[in-house]
């Protein structure tokens, strides 16, 4: 055991138990894994990634890049991070982690917040900053990512003002402290991301703050040598922090190995342990550590398996260099401190390199950032001295393979000489070769000697050279916490109809229709899909059949001069409609191409209502506000969606007027009285109900309307008048193949933005004597071409083979690829009607194909169909005017 | 972002849809311009580096559309 018999800030009256690769083990609240990991002798905690070799613990915070391990389902996970807690089950990585395997169990929300002033970092400085801010009286937010605030100073000895201030800060009713909580991302106006680890999972807060305070403090580096990457090499500072915070001795016989006074303190703490310091090897002084001797035998630094540190070579910076060994098993290492800037370069801060200090540190701030403390470059609090800059320790007769730069990554400085040999000068292009900074530690320790070595090799000032760009997250942040509850059912709103518990009661197969849910068809025992539809689609030509509608977009357009606005959204004319009619409009956007389309209903004379496909209702209404506020401000017209206003129920067949007579037995349904596109208004069971004469399928049809709140009543007393006549309900593919056997579009699947109304054979629809959006379009020469795709319908010559919707059509059936493409599949169906299946598509001079051959090469066959009119039920239209 | 909103104030820009360059005027009367003119109205647009007019909607507010200017550099907002 490496436990100090006292001291630390772990509460030796709560000891816990805990396993590392199936190993148990005993250590205390307060330590981390790592601490616990140290003070049980254990040296190896990981394998690199790349070339499997043995690492240890290299630091004591987020900086770690070798001490990775996973813990059930979550994996790399920093052991100088992970608080240990009873039972806690870790397993140290060999090389990579393992991908969950299941979804992740953890509970995660996000708050929202504001706030004056928002400190990031609970260090001295941080701590600082946040007491002076209270005493405005400003909202205050201090985070930090560690489980209690304070810093490097946890490993320090300045407790009675750490205890003194935190309870100032914690009684402060303007202060908000949020502690295991990292901020990763800072962006525009001061826009913070922090995740916060909760016993049950995390929180993402988004803080937008007036001004960010960043006392990020200072990440130490190593300086590089040969074999610079054993277990028992460590940060100075880090052995420092386990000596004192932790109470656990990271070793027996030291080396120290510097180029700052940063080291004096480590030294002092080191001996106060009990710790023989061996030597300590100042560059300033001319000698440094040149390489490293592994343990050849299982020893307590190699955890049983060699691989830990023996010793290290020490030798003059110049001269015929002799070589000597000195024996220990902990070598603390200081390169100096590198300002935490992540944050302050996401927030496009610029830095500057400072050659007094050997760092990068703020230059250019953004609006209302402040930085303060050892991120500002105010390295007194570490004690860093009088620095000699000094990065790499040459060795000779080696190959540079074993200098690592980069430990997570296995990057050495070999690799880094190879980027530069290949031609690479810029630094980002050196990481992307390189891999350095690309681990999930975003080499927090490597960045700057990477820095250093292409500014040594290419003969250039480190500040030229510069360093990569910082972005987010800062660390890494799991993909349930950027979910919050935004995960399942949550994940986007569902919309049901009134009707929709009648659906789920019948067994009905629903499919997504934007964020609807409709049915799609209604199975009977035994049925697949296909009899389903061939069933439903029987009923609907030769009986009676009843769809839930209610999913139309439907606006409520009210104003004197609403006819007006209509005319010139609509492609076609209504100031001819008549109150208590209905019409089928089309809309282009300025380009001409179809947008959406829908029947609009004339109310009264100032208000109508339109409908809008089921997935276009919310961008019918914007388009529609869009050109009454910013180029028709004139027009007294106002828009209101009441999609959800209303359920419609379709009742539809040749036998609906049956059972809609039935229902409204004192209504004139005549033909003569009650025609295609009028509107009625009548009352079944108590129930408000306005009839339209619509169709979506070509046949006899009815859509009731009526508040929501009915809905379902309405749908079960149309269910029940129906019962002698066999009603059968119906659901969307059904609906398809109806309308697609009459050659009725739908926007979005016969058209996709690039397809005019004339294109689409609906020259009788666009107005020639009035004005309307896209209007001009429609006479680009473009929009005229002869070749332009067109709408037809196709019948494959053998009538059992089911074109595949987005098949590409070509005239030759054979042939060297690439052959020219024609046109494509639109639709595609099994028609019980015509006995056989059939399709729409849009092809090039279409209308000037008909009845020629076109081809579907598919994978491994070729589908010949007869190109014809894009209508194949009822030209005559004589049954929907029935 | 933080999107000015000249009826709601300050608010984060998903709650806004974009609407593209503000200085592309309808023609007045677009069955009398030529299709080269149409053309430029339709599918043209700038795209500098640098302060950029432009329409915006409050869409998931008050639904009102306003111009303001953007520095498509440094995301800075001034008035129109």
């Amino acid at each position: 055991m490496s436990r100090l018999a006292s001291g630390g800030r772990i509460d030796r009256s709560r000891p816990l138990s805990f396993r590392f690769n199936g190993t148990p083990y005993r250590g205390y609240a307060g330590d981390t894994l790592a601490s616990a990991l140290l003070a049980n002798d254990v040296g190896v905690v990981a394998k690199s990634v790349t070339y499997g070799r043995p690492r240890g613990i290299f630091t004591a915070g987020v900086e770690e890049p070798n001490a990775l391990v996973q813990v059930g389902n979550e994996t790399m996970v920093r052991a100088t991070q992970l608080e240990l807690v009873e039972g806690l089950d870790a397993i140290g990585l060999n090389g990579r982690g393992r991908l969950a395997t299941e979804p992740d169990g953890n509970r995660y929300d996000k708050f929202h917040s504001h706030c004056e002033v928002l400190v990031i970092g609970g260090g001295r400085a941080g701590i600082t900053a946040a007491l002076n801010a209270a005493q405005t009286g400003d909202r205050v937010i201090l985070v930090d990512e560690q489980a209690e605030l304070g810093g490097r100073l946890l490993g320090a000895g300045w407790t009675d003002w750490l205890a003194d201030s935190v309870a100032k800060l914690e009684s402060a009713p303007n202060v908000r402290l949020l502690t295991r909580a990292t901020a990763f991302g800072h962006y525009d106006q001061n826009l913070v991301l922090i995740a916060q680890q909760l016993p049950t999972g995390g929180r993402l807060w988004q803080v937008r703050a007036k001004r960010v305070v960043l006392a990020t403090g200072a990440h130490e580096r190593p300086v590089i040598f040969a074999n610079n990457d054993r277990p028992g090499i460590m940060l100075a500072g880090a052995a420092r922090t386990y000596v004192n915070r932790y109470g656990v001795a990271p070793g027996k016989r030291a080396v120290i190995f510097t180029n700052n006074d940063s080291t004096d303190a480590v030294a002092a703490a080191l001996k106060r342990a009990g710790i023989t310091v061996e030597a300590l090897v100042d560059v300033r002084a001319g000698e440094a550590v040149v390489d490293t001797l592994a343990d050849k035998f299982p020893s307590p630094s190699g955890g049983g398996q060699g691989g830990g540190l023996y010793g290290v070579l020490i030798a003059p910076l110049t001269g015929n260099r002799p070589l000597h060994e000195i024996q220990c098993d902990l070598l603390c290492v200081s390169g100096g401190f590198n300002p935490t800037l992540h944050l302050f370069s996401q927030a496009q801060g610029r830095l500057r390199y400072e050659e007094g200090l050997a760092c990068f540190v703020p230059d250019a701030a953004p609006p209302n950032v402040e930085v303060v403390g050892a991120a500002a470059g105010d390295l007194g609090g570490r004690g860093q001295g009088a620095i000699m800059p000094y990065w790499v320790v040459p060795s000779d007769g080696q190959e540079w393979s074993n200098h690592y730069v980069d430990l997570e990554r296995d990057v050495t400085v070999a690799d880094v000489r190879r980027a530069l040999g290949a031609g690479m000068r810029s630094v980002e292009h050196v990481k992307r070769f390189t891999t350095i900074g690309t681990g999930s530690d975003q080499g927090k320790t490597a960045g700057i000697n990477e820095t250093a070595i292409i500014a040594a090799q290419l003969g250039q000032p480190v500040g030229a050279v510069g360093v990569t760009t910082f972005r987010p997250p800062y660390v890494p942040v799991p993909f349930g916490l950027m979910a919050g509850r935004n995960r399942g059912d949550l994940f986007d709103p569902i919309r049901v109809t009134a009707i929709h518990p009648w659906h789920v009661a019948r067994g009905a197969v629903f499919e997504n229709v934007g964020q609807w849910k409709r049915p799609w068809y209604f199975p009977r025992a035994g049925e697949d899909m296909d009899s389903a539809v061939f069933r439903e689609c029987r009923a609907a030509r030769e009986g009676v059949a009843v769809m839930d509608a209610s999913t139309l977009g439907k606006i409520d357009i009210q104003g004197p001069d609403a006819t007006e606005f209509l005319n010139r959204i609509y492609t076609n004319a209504f100031d001819k409609l008549k109150v208590g009619s209905c019409r089928y409009g089309l809309m282009c956007k300025a380009d001409g191409m179809v947008f959406d389309d829908g029947v609009v209903m004339h109310l009264e004379p100032d208000r109508w209502h339109a409908t809008t496909t089921t997935g276009g209702a919310a961008a019918v209404l914007d388009w529609m506000e869009e050109w009454l506020q910013t180029e028709w401000p004139d027009l007294k017209v106002r828009l209101t969606s009441v999609t959800d206003h209303w359920a419609d129920v379709a009742v539809v067949g040749p036998r609906s007027r049956d059972v809609v007579r039935a229902l409204f037995p004192g209504l004139d349904l005549s033909p003569e009285n009650f025609p295609f596109m009028a509107i009625r208004n009548g009352e079944t069971a108590g129930i408000p109900v306005r009839l339209h004469r619509i169709t979506f399928s070509g046949e006899l049809a009815y859509e009731l309307w009526t508040p929501s709140w009915y809905g379902l009543a309405l749908w079960e007393t149309v269910m029940a008048a129906g019962q002698p006549f066999g009603i059968t309900p119906y659901g969307t593919e059904t609906m398809h193949v109806l309308r697609a056997e009459k050659g009725y579009i739908i926007c979005g699947q016969e058209t996709d933005g690039t397809v005019t109304p004339q294109d689409l054979g609906m020259s009788w629809i666009v107005s020639k004597k009035k004005a309307f959006i896209g209007q001009r379009s429609h006479r680009r020469t473009d929009a005229i071409r002869p070749d332009r795709k067109q709408l037809v319908g196709l019948l494959p010559v053998d009538g059992d083979q089911l074109l595949p919707e987005g098949a590409q059509l070509v005239l030759q059936p054979n042939g060297a690829a690439p052959r020219k493409m024609v046109g494509h599949v639109t639709s595609s169906y099994r028609s019980a009607t015509l006995g056989r299946t059939f399709a729409l598509a849009m092809l090039q001079s279409g209308r000037e194909r008909l009845g020629s051959t076109v081809y579907a090469p598919l994978n491994g066959h070729v589908v010949q169909a007869t190109v014809t009119e894009p209508i194949f039920y009822d030209k005559e239209n004589l049954r929907r005017d029935s | 972002m933080l999107i000015p909103c000249p009826w709601c104030g300050d608010r984060e820009d998903i709650e806004f849809k974009y609407g593209g360059s503000a200085q592309v005027a309808y023609p007045a009367d677009p069955a009398s311009v030529d299709d080269a003119t149409w053309a430029r109205f339709v599918f043209f647009h700038p795209n500098p580096k640098g302060k950029m007019p432009e329409r915006w909607v409050h869409i998931a507010g008050c639904r009102r559309w306003f111009n303001l200017v953007r520095d498509t550099v440094t995301h800075e907002i001034t008035p129109p």
